[in-house]
């Protein structure tokens, strides 16, 4: 086959390798590796406190690892992350890579306006002209179906739900070819998580996008992953294909966690 | 296209005390671009479970399973993913979607995914809907709300919008009325003709006379005193 040749030639955007993080005697995430392709959308599950959210900390650079390699490639060449020095690892976080939190409010600044979270990230990679910087942040909050007329509206009089697009728009303005998501449709109503579904999946596609997300929600990640890791205790006990991983679990934790999921 | 040897697979049931289920026990079959092959025995004799396998959400536990040219039992999920991008098509009894997304999109989407421009989609998932008898006033609409019978078809049209050189057909004919079970069947016979090896389930006895040029009884994989 031709087309799996062409893909088996490339090589992965982001390698992680026996990365281990320990706070004091407690395991936050031990010995968790894989390989991120191009396009790819990697789940991770497990139940609180599994390391799920440290894991996406020391890969996004927020924390430092004890141990391990997280290797980014960059448009120049693969990039050890965790040697980085300061001021390369923010550049790559503002050009390359997004972080989606959670907490919109920890992703937006609540007191500027929302064209201002927008426009922030477009001037922090050089754009300075102001009437272009504009019209690109009203072409992205129409892209997370926000009103164009709010544009001038502050976050903070936004629903949780209009926050959490606002901060995806503010995260993919400058293209960037990473994104890592911390339980990204948590705390929003239904209605409005399929809705983020349907815009991240557009824009997985659309962007080529990665996308590492974190989340507890199987439903999610089923519609949303291509592959799945399953954590427990800081350790990763399976992984796989996401469908495969959800109908035919092998590890007894994950056969726990699928058979406990309650049936709409 | 399709090319199964001594394939055996047994589930662990952890949460049940590790109570061990021997489910299949060296399925060998094949099927030949242009063939339709039709999987039958009794409900709980393995026919899901082995095309789950083909498709890829069931691990094999020992065998081959090549899909073309892909040994599907030691595939990396990258793989898999690339192998149901294009060439791998499976159109199961139930519809899996994101809520709210129009039943337009729904089935274009695959096409989306291989790079085909969005007006392009749009009018081949179209055509395809009109054919299913789905009326148009409801291609704006989630699936999610529509009948069973509507949201089967919804799920063939995505299986079909794409020509997979390989599909598999998971009882595609259930719940149809009489028109549009030759609908489908006019669909299947059209891929085969076009060269595609199919592998289905089909609990409608002249639904199966029709498309399939053979059957494989899979009661002689399923492992005896279990």
């Amino acid at each position: 086959m031709t087309l799996i040749s062409t893909i088996a030639a490339d090589r992965p955007l982001l390698h992680v390798d026996n990365l281990t993080k320990s706070y004091g005697g407690r395991v936050g995430c031990a010995d968790v590796g894989f390989d991120l392709w191009p396009g790819e959308v990697l789940g991770i599950v497990g139940e609180s406190g599994s390391g799920k959210s440290t894991l996406l900390s020391c890969l996004a650079g927020h924390m430092a690892p004890d141990q391990g390699t997280v290797v980014f490639e960059t448009a120049s060449g693969p990039r050890d992350v965790l040697s980085l020095s300061e001021p390369e690892r923010r550049r790559l976080a503002r050009t390359d890579w997004a972080y989606v939190h959670q907490n919109p409010r920890d992703g937006l600044r609540m007191g500027v306006s929302a064209g201002g979270n927008v426009g922030e990230r477009l001037m922090a990679v050089g754009a300075r002209h102001y009437g272009q910087i504009r019209e690109k942040a009203s072409d992205w909050l129409g892209r997370v179906e926000i009103d164009t007329g709010r544009i001038d509206d502050r976050p903070s009089a936004f629903s949780g739900g209009m926050q959490q697009r606002l901060q995806i728009a503010r995260n993919l303005v400058t293209g960037p070819r990473l994104v890592f998501m911390d339980e990204p449709t948590g705390g929003l109503d239904v209605s409005v998580q399929a809705r983020l579904l349907d815009l991240l999946r557009g824009l997985v596609r659309q962007m080529g996008l990665s996308v590492i997300i974190v989340t507890h929600d199987l439903a999610v990640v089923r519609l949303l992953a291509d592959r799945l890791m399953v954590m427990k205790s800081g350790r990763v006990v399976e992984q796989g294909l996401t469908d495969q991983v959800l109908d035919d679990p092998q590890h007894a934790y994950t056969q726990l966690l699928v058979s406990s999921v309650l049936q709409v | 296209m399709i090319e199964i040897r001594n394939l055996s697979k047994a589930f662990t049931l952890h949460t049940q005390g590790g109570t061990v289920l021997p489910v299949m026990e060296r399925a060998s079959l094949s099927v030949q671009p242009g063939e339709c092959v039709g999987l039958i025995g009794a409900s709980g004799s393995g026919k899901s479970t082995l095309m789950r396998m083909i498709w890829g959400n069931y691990l094999a536990q020992d065998g081959d399973i090549r899909v073309a040219g892909l040994d599907l039992a030691r595939a990396t999920p990258r793989q898999i993913i690339a192998l149901r991008r294009g060439t791998l098509g499976y159109v199961s009894q139930f519809l899996r979607v994101v809520p709210r997304v129009p039943t337009l999109q729904v089935v274009a989407e695959p096409l989306l995914t291989l790079g085909i421009s969005p007006d392009v989609a749009e009018a081949r998932a179209a055509a395809l809907l009109g054919r299913l008898n789905i009326p148009q006033r409801l291609w704006s609409l989630s699936p999610t709300t529509f009948s069973g019978g509507e949201q089967q078809r919804v799920n063939i049209a995505r299986g079909f919008v794409h020509p997979c050189p390989v599909l598999l057909l998971d009882e595609p004919t259930a719940s149809l009325d009489a028109t549009n079970r030759a609908v489908v069947l006019d669909l299947i016979l059209q891929a085969k003709a076009a060269g595609a090896a199919i592998l289905g389930i089909f609990h409608d006895e002249g639904a199966r006379a029709t498309v399939c040029d053979r059957t494989v009884d899979v009661t002689q994989f399923t492992p005896k005193a279990a």
